[in-house]
């Protein structure tokens, strides 16, 4: 029913108050929290540092413009709609045009044109975004997802949550969508997190909900089989983050495109806890290790720091780790 | 309770914690041996102030205005009187009818004086044996004459004494479907029907006078004075209330004792050389130790150490009493939120809830927030498909709950359930956005994550409500302005654990 709190400090989990006051407040520098915290203005900083990121299709600014959007995804067969300073994957609708033109959710559900006026109202409104400010809408192109992750995710994207501390990359997961978690990758919300080995890209354990998992509850993949493609881009994508930012506490939320690689899908600065679950490791060991290095180690070229993290971080596989 | 990773030394931190903490304590026992205000609950004895607030626009020239003051009474004692009023000469007029008496050469516009006075509750007996008044010779033109006597002999016949006669008079006036004669009596004297009892008693050579109370209610502000029917009966006299002027408060009487504030039948205010006259009623309850204590602190005000909310008018006093209590209930979402780690919708949403909940009874105000909000997230549900902006939609949900409260109030007064008058005390902006939160995180989390936050707000407020509600912690607030600086502190130190919240404990139950 609970742990102790000396045996959840012996296996060196991250707690939440102390990811506030030591991780967060002290790498995080509050000045530079618009820059995740918007994901347009994410998005032209990432995209000028030479970090791909999915396509803008458009973005609405005003209520007047709420009236255009037709216009702009006139030809588009397939986007995203988000609020540029939304959290928590609150407020995206991803959607795609059918043959005869209307609009569908991934799970099929057919939306109107004026669903979709009311939605960016709202974004606008900032109904999604943080303390309720005035917020701006930003459409994407879909991601066509990579066709060796086909199967791992049931209709959502797959994306890869990246723990980067001052530029090393700490911890890794692949958080796959769920029939419960209604195609959105949030953990909370029933997604399946798979914890990745930073060495390799290759799945260590699986959760779902909190308990352990092998295969997938709704494609019947088996997880254990999962291989991430280009898993040292990936991380070197993800280590750039750091530099770009300039945030030391960082979630990259990655996703893996089939023309493109990987890209950046959006940064956090203050990532969840629930990784730990997933790998079934503590965080701060890890962090304890970061936290002693000097600067001349963080001043390292982003691959160099990669190839650091890949072996200190490195951890058996999900063969061992999960019980049968 | 986990108690880890305080060990980064932050010296400047923890002798600020222990400065405010060392003040904090000071301060309390300065307070508690120089002015000897008790620490304990209970070894008290009850001061009330009451502060009357005279109102009136001035006619260009001279005023007098003259005010009946409180005299001793049994269960109370007058300890001190004391009149704010820039530019009138004040003088307390004492005697058979203790008056204060406001004068001034030229006054213009609105016109505010203030009287108040500390009275004691005591068990002593007060003066008693005050004389009956004379009776006076009174007559009505017909019909109401005969309707009179036939009342008064019907109620005569049905009594024994002075007392019984009273009691059987306002009986029949009471009732709802009442005779022929009372009727009649009702509907011409509806003005002023108390004074119609008046000089009935005085035909029936009964002598009587209407009189004047005031419920003493903690932190009331605005209060009138009620009218009441003295009667006497040789050298004894009783109070009665009067028929529509029931004792309406919602509080037992134990809580509300009735203070006379007029007790020969003389008129309560009287202003000369001014119109739109009017008083108003401010009282606070207060616990002190003794008599002595009290003239001590009363007469050291300007001590800038006796740094007390005492000193403020009673007005402002009543409004500091609920404010000072607002850091004991941050402190309590403080330690749930960072010790334990509820999630609640809005920080200090619980707090406002749990202010509303003191006004209403626990009970009374959690039926009545879960009638609200969930009434409200139906009908939001309808707004949400309308498209409406967002400010609009907020909006109309704030109207829509105003209607609810209005209609459940209507409702449960016709039921006969005063106590459901009461949601009136919600926040109803708070409660606004708390419907507009939930039911956007019902659409996207779905049910659960609602029942979390929604369950994590209530049982903070509960908590909240609790510890803002001790009688402990409501004389030590408001009494020891050094507990706030104790509650910084302990706010200051909840901020800076970093130890594990008791729910991680469970969240991350299966490193086990």
């Amino acid at each position: 029913m609970f742990i102790t709190p000396w045996r959840l400090k012996e296996r060196g989990i991250l707690g939440m108050n102390q990811r506030n006051i030591r991780y967060i407040s002290r790498y995080n520098p509050r000045r530079l929290y618009p820059l995740v915290d918007n994901k347009l203005k994410t998005k032209l900083l990432a995209q000028s540092a030479g970090i791909t990121t999915p396509g803008l299709i458009g973005t609405i600014t005003s209520q007047h413009g709420v009236s255009h959007l037709p216009e702009l995804l006139d030809g588009v067969t397939g986007f995203a709609i988000k609020p540029a300073k939304g959290s928590g994957g609150k407020g995206i609708l991803v959607l795609s045009r059918q043959a005869d033109g209307t609009l569908i959710k991934n799970s099929g559900a057919l939306v109107e044109l004026a669903d979709l006026q009311r939605h960016a109202s709202n974004i606008l409104a900032g109904l999604y975004s943080l303390g309720g400010s005035p917020d701006n809408v930003i459409i994407e192109e879909l991601i066509e997802f990579d066709p060796q992750l086909d199967g791992f995710s049931f209709e959502g994207v797959p994306d890869i949550r990246v723990i980067v501390c001052r530029g090393y990359p700490v911890m890794a997961m692949m958080r796959l969508s769920t029939r419960s978690s209604d195609g959105k990758a949030n953990l909370h919300q029933g997604a399946v997190g798979v914890g990745l080995d930073i060495a390799t890209g290759r799945p260590l354990n699986a959760v779902q909900n909190g308990n352990p998992v092998r295969i997938h509850p709704d494609t019947g993949a088996d997880l254990t089989a999962l291989q991430i493609p280009q898993w040292d881009t990936l991380l070197e994508l993800a280590a750039r983050c750091y530099e770009v930012t300039g945030l030391g506490y960082l979630g990259t939320d990655m996703v893996l495109d089939r023309r493109y690689g990987p890209m950046l899908l959006e940064l956090n600065a203050r990532p969840g806890l629930t990784i730990q679950v997933a790998n079934n490791t503590g965080l701060l060991p890890r962090l304890r290790k970061i936290d002693a290095l000097s600067g001349a180690d963080i001043a390292l070229p982003a691959a160099e720091r990669v190839a650091r993290s890949r072996e200190w971080f490195a951890a058996d596989t999900m063969a061992d780790a999960v019980p049968a | 309770m986990p108690v880890y990773g305080m060990s980064v030394p932050r010296f400047p931190f923890y002798a600020l914690v222990a400065i405010l903490m060392a003040l904090g304590i000071f301060l309390i026992l300065h307070r508690h041996w120089v002015y000897e205000v008790p620490l304990m609950y209970g070894e008290t004895q009850t001061i009330w102030s009451v502060e009357a607030k005279v109102e009136f626009t001035a006619d260009d020239g001279p005023v007098r205005v003259s005010m009946v003051r409180p005299s001793a009474q049994q269960g109370f004692t007058i300890l001190k009187e004391a009149g704010a009023s820039p530019g009138y000469g004040l003088n307390f007029i004492d005697g058979d009818e203790p008056r204060a008496e406001w004068t001034i050469r030229a006054a213009s516009g609105r016109q505010e004086l203030f009287y108040r006075a500390e009275i004691l509750v005591s068990q002593a007996p007060g003066e008693s044996g005050m004389e009956a008044p004379p009776l006076v010779p009174v007559s009505w033109p017909e019909p109401y004459a005969t309707a009179v006597s036939e009342v008064l002999a019907e109620a005569y016949s049905t009594s024994a004494g002075n007392f019984s006669l009273t009691r059987e008079l306002l009986k029949r006036f009471r009732q709802e479907n009442s005779a022929q004669n009372i009727e009649l009596l009702k509907t011409h004297f509806s003005d002023n029907l108390p004074a119609l009892w008046v000089d009935m008693l005085h035909k029936a050579r009964v002598p009587a006078t209407l009189v004047y109370g005031l419920d003493l209610q903690d932190g009331r502000r605005r209060q009138m004075l009620t009218p009441l029917l003295r009667v006497w009966s040789g050298d004894e006299s009783q109070i009665f209330e009067l028929p529509g002027q029931e004792h309406t408060s919602l509080l037992k009487q134990a809580d509300a004792p009735l203070l006379l504030w007029e007790q020969r039948g003389a008129p309560v205010l009287d202003v000369v050389g001014g119109r739109d006259s009017g008083i108003r009623f401010s009282m606070l309850k207060r616990e002190e130790s003794t008599y002595a204590n009290i003239a001590e602190n009363l007469s050291s005000q300007h001590d800038f150490l006796n740094f007390s909310i005492h000193s403020l008018p009673v007005e402002e006093q009543a409004m500091f009493k609920t404010i000072l209590l607002i850091p004991i209930g941050a402190l309590i979402v403080c330690i749930l939120r960072v010790l334990v780690g509820i999630r609640t919708s809005g920080t200090f949403m619980p707090v406002l809830i749990a202010l509303a909940f003191i006004q209403t009874s626990l009970v009374t105000g959690l039926i009545g927030f879960l009638l609200v909000v969930a009434t409200g997230l139906f009908i939001r549900g309808y707004l949400s498909r309308l498209n409406l902006l967002l400010v609009a939609r907020i909006t109309a949900v704030i109207i829509t709950v105003i209607a609810i409260i209005s209609v459940f109030s209507v409702l449960s007064y016709k039921l006969g359930l005063t106590e459901g008058l009461k949601i009136t005390f919600f926040p109803m902006i708070i409660l606004s956005w708390t419907i507009e939160r939930m039911s956007i995180l019902w659409e996207e989390e779905g049910g659960k994550e609602v029942m979390i936050q929604g369950g994590g707000s209530l049982l903070t407020a509960v908590l909240a409500y609790w510890a803002m509600n001790d009688p402990w912690v409501r004389h030590l607030t408001f009494n020891f302005i050094g507990i706030q600086l104790i509650v910084l502190a302990l706010v200051l130190m909840i901020g800076s654990y970093t130890g594990y919240r008791l729910l991680e404990l469970r969240r991350f139950r299966v490193f086990n």
